[in-house]
């Protein structure tokens, strides 16, 4: 079934007067449960598409159903409540409130949602688990490596048990060592508990952890196939 | 959101910043601090002085020449002849005024008084020998002048504590004879220290018989105030309008605008004192709040500071879920924190420093003087100081709010 279906979505900024195309015509489905990476050289309008998506922008024309519902139609408050229910995020730069614990971080998200606060910290630390950080939870931010406060990142995004995870590059600023933690991790999240994953990467062999790539160029999709050999993160970090 | 939950990130917020924060609201605990003072040294004047009016006895009615003042140039006024020796007849005449039950004329000024090289000037006042009751101050040494050393223009004179001091020193004053005006009095008594009771220091005064003071030393045919002690406090408002009617019938005044006199009840007294220091208590702390408008702005820039500086957070907050109003709401909080907390750190500052000066003022100058911290300037304060956090942070806060998701998030 269909979470995600856009038709001939376009998305043109006005920057002081000149019109700017970021997305020019595309049209696509992604279905529940899915692990899609979008790549594309910069400019391409991946970032623009993944902002769109995830509610984080308005579209200039063409229709964007999520769940069903056509995004035109809702509030921006009712765009905050889906962000904060339906869509989890991780970003290149993590993120993270620098002054408060890992546990505070992931819990962060729980502050906007109507789950009861009795249940916030043991979801937190379900999440913190999940992604491998119990021994971390008490710790700031400036404590952690990188792949270690992109997972804490991942544990946020997650704790509202959202239907889809967007992901916008988020090894560009890790190793390849932790990248590939951080992609296991991510792929795990989509076979093990089912999440559908949208994942904006300009990196092939991460792309490749995915059931299917598209590529954009100058705001067109170029290419939409499903990987042939999907690539298991964790025998590429065991190599 | 809970007001919990935003009360928590809110306190967060201003934490990370503790010193910045701190210093942000020292405009607020300056202006705070200045209101509580005043209004706590202005209730406790207020009451000093109240309390000394009062003392005097409430069964006193005083008679002043002139109109009665309205507003500053009416105080000229004051300094006219109207009170002559006819109407106190016409006052102790039972007819007239059946519950007078003293009448007392009282001359006033000041002179240089000498003894042996040694000059002082006190205030004079000329009396008859009720000025002991009316203003309950006695002879600690000696005794006071009679009614006839009054009628007799007799040049004695009671002397107060502090003009025994500086005329006398250790020496004692008793028989001795001052010069004021080249005329000679004889000390009979010197009075019980008694500090400053209403306007009069009477420490710093002397006592002389009226019909002295008029021929020998002012020159003058006419009273500065006539003293009426009613026979009973009930009485005292009728006692009032008899004295009214009898002076304008002396004076042949028929309409009551025009009177050259006014009276004035003790219950009066203490109205008019009231009312001119609360005036002047609420004019002090007006000026006192306008440094509170000066630390508002501060708290306005700093806010709008901080909104820039925060605004990956905001956009990090807005990503993943909050609402516009979840992202003003904590920045208004914070700035409402920030001047409340700052308005109890001027509370207390201000009281302590109205404590201070109580207890320096009953110390040194053996006033009454008690503390007062009116639970309404801690209201007041309060707020003052979490209204200027309202007013001053919604800016800085719709700021926070108007900031779009994505281009917070991309801020570097």
């Amino acid at each position: 079934m269909a979470l995600i279906e856009i038709a001939s979505l376009r998305k043109v900024y006005d920057i002081e007067g000149v019109e700017s195309v970021a997305v020019q015509d595309i049209s696509l489905t992604i279905d529940k449960g899915e692990f899609v990476a979008v790549m594309g050289p910069s400019g391409s309008g991946k970032s623009t598409l993944l902002h769109i998506l995830g509610f984080l922008d308005r579209y200039t024309s063409g229709t964007y159903f999520f769940d069903g519902k056509e995004a035109a139609t809702y509030t921006e408050e009712e765009m905050a409540k889906i962000r904060n229910q339906k869509m989890g995020f991780v970003f290149q730069s993590f993120n993270l409130l620098s002054r408060t614990s890992v546990l505070e971080n992931v819990k962060l998200p729980l502050l906007y949602s109507n789950i009861p606060e009795s249940k916030w910290n043991e979801r937190a630390r379900e999440c913190i688990e999940t992604v491998g950080l119990s021994h971390r939870s008490n710790h700031h931010p400036t404590q952690l490596s990188g792949g270690e406060k992109q997972r804490a990142a991942i544990a946020r995004a997650l704790v509202t048990n959202p239907q889809v995870i967007f992901a916008d590059e988020p090894t560009g600023n890790l190793d390849s060592k932790s990248g590939q933690l951080v992609m296991e991790t991510i792929q795990q999240l989509n076979e093990k508990m089912g999440h559908t994953i949208v994942l904006i990467t300009h990196e092939t062999y991460t792309a490749e952890t995915a059931q299917r790539i598209i590529r954009l160029r100058d705001g067109l999709v170029e290419s939409d196939e499903r990987v042939a050999s999907r690539r298991q993160a964790k025998e590429h970090f065991q190599k | 959101m809970t007001i919990r939950q935003l009360f928590k990130t809110s306190v967060i917020g201003l934490s990370t910043h503790k010193s910045r924060s701190l210093l942000t609201i020292l405009g607020i605990v300056i202006g705070i601090t200045a209101i509580i003072l005043v209004m706590s040294l202005g209730e406790g004047a207020q009451s000093l002085i109240l309390g000394q009016i009062q003392s005097i006895g409430s069964k006193v009615i005083a008679i002043v020449p002139g109109r009665e003042p309205n507003g500053p140039s009416g105080f000229i006024s004051t300094f006219t002849d109207s009170l002559k020796k006819r109407d106190i007849d016409s006052l102790m005449n039972k007819t007239n005024v059946p519950h007078a039950d003293h009448v007392m004329p009282i001359v006033f000024g000041s002179e240089a008084a000498s003894y042996n090289g040694e000059i002082y000037q006190p205030t004079i006042l000329g009396g008859t020998s009720y000025y002991s009751q009316i203003y309950d101050i006695y002879p600690a040494v000696g005794r006071s002048f009679s009614d006839e050393e009054v009628n007799a223009y007799s040049d004695v004179i009671v002397i107060g504590s502090k003009v025994k001091d500086e005329l006398f020193g250790n020496e004692p004053a008793l028989e001795r004879k001052i010069r004021i005006k080249d005329k000679s009095f004889r000390v009979i008594g010197v009075l019980a220290k008694a500090g400053q009771v209403s306007f009069l220091n009477f420490d710093e005064a002397v006592f002389i018989p009226y019909t002295t003071a008029q021929q020998y030393i002012f020159g003058i045919k006419h009273f500065n105030r006539i003293v009426v002690a009613a026979d009973d406090e009930k009485n005292v408002e009728a006692t009032a309008e008899d004295i009214k009617r009898t002076l304008r019938n002396n004076h042949d005044i028929t309409n009551p605008d025009k009177d050259d006199f006014f009276v004035q009840t003790q219950a009066e007294a203490v109205q008019t004192v009231g009312t001119i220091l609360s005036v002047l208590t609420l004019f002090l702390a007006s000026v006192a709040a306008i440094s509170l408008l000066v630390g508002g702005i501060g708290i306005m820039n700093i806010m709008l500071v901080s909104v820039t500086e925060r605004t990956q957070e905001i956009g990090l907050r807005k990503a993943l879920g909050a609402t516009n109003k979840d992202i003003s709401s904590q920045f208004l909080l914070e700035a409402v924190l920030l001047t409340s907390v700052g308005g109890l750190i001027g509370i207390t500052l201000g009281g302590s420093l109205s404590f201070i000066v109580a207890f320096g003022i009953s110390h040194i100058y053996g006033l009454g003087w008690k503390f007062i911290l009116p639970l309404s300037s801690i209201v007041l304060g309060l707020g003052v100081a979490s209204a200027i956090g309202l007013v001053f942070g919604i800016y800085p806060a719709r700021q926070a709010a108007r900031k779009n998701p994505i281009d917070a998030l991309r801020y570097e």
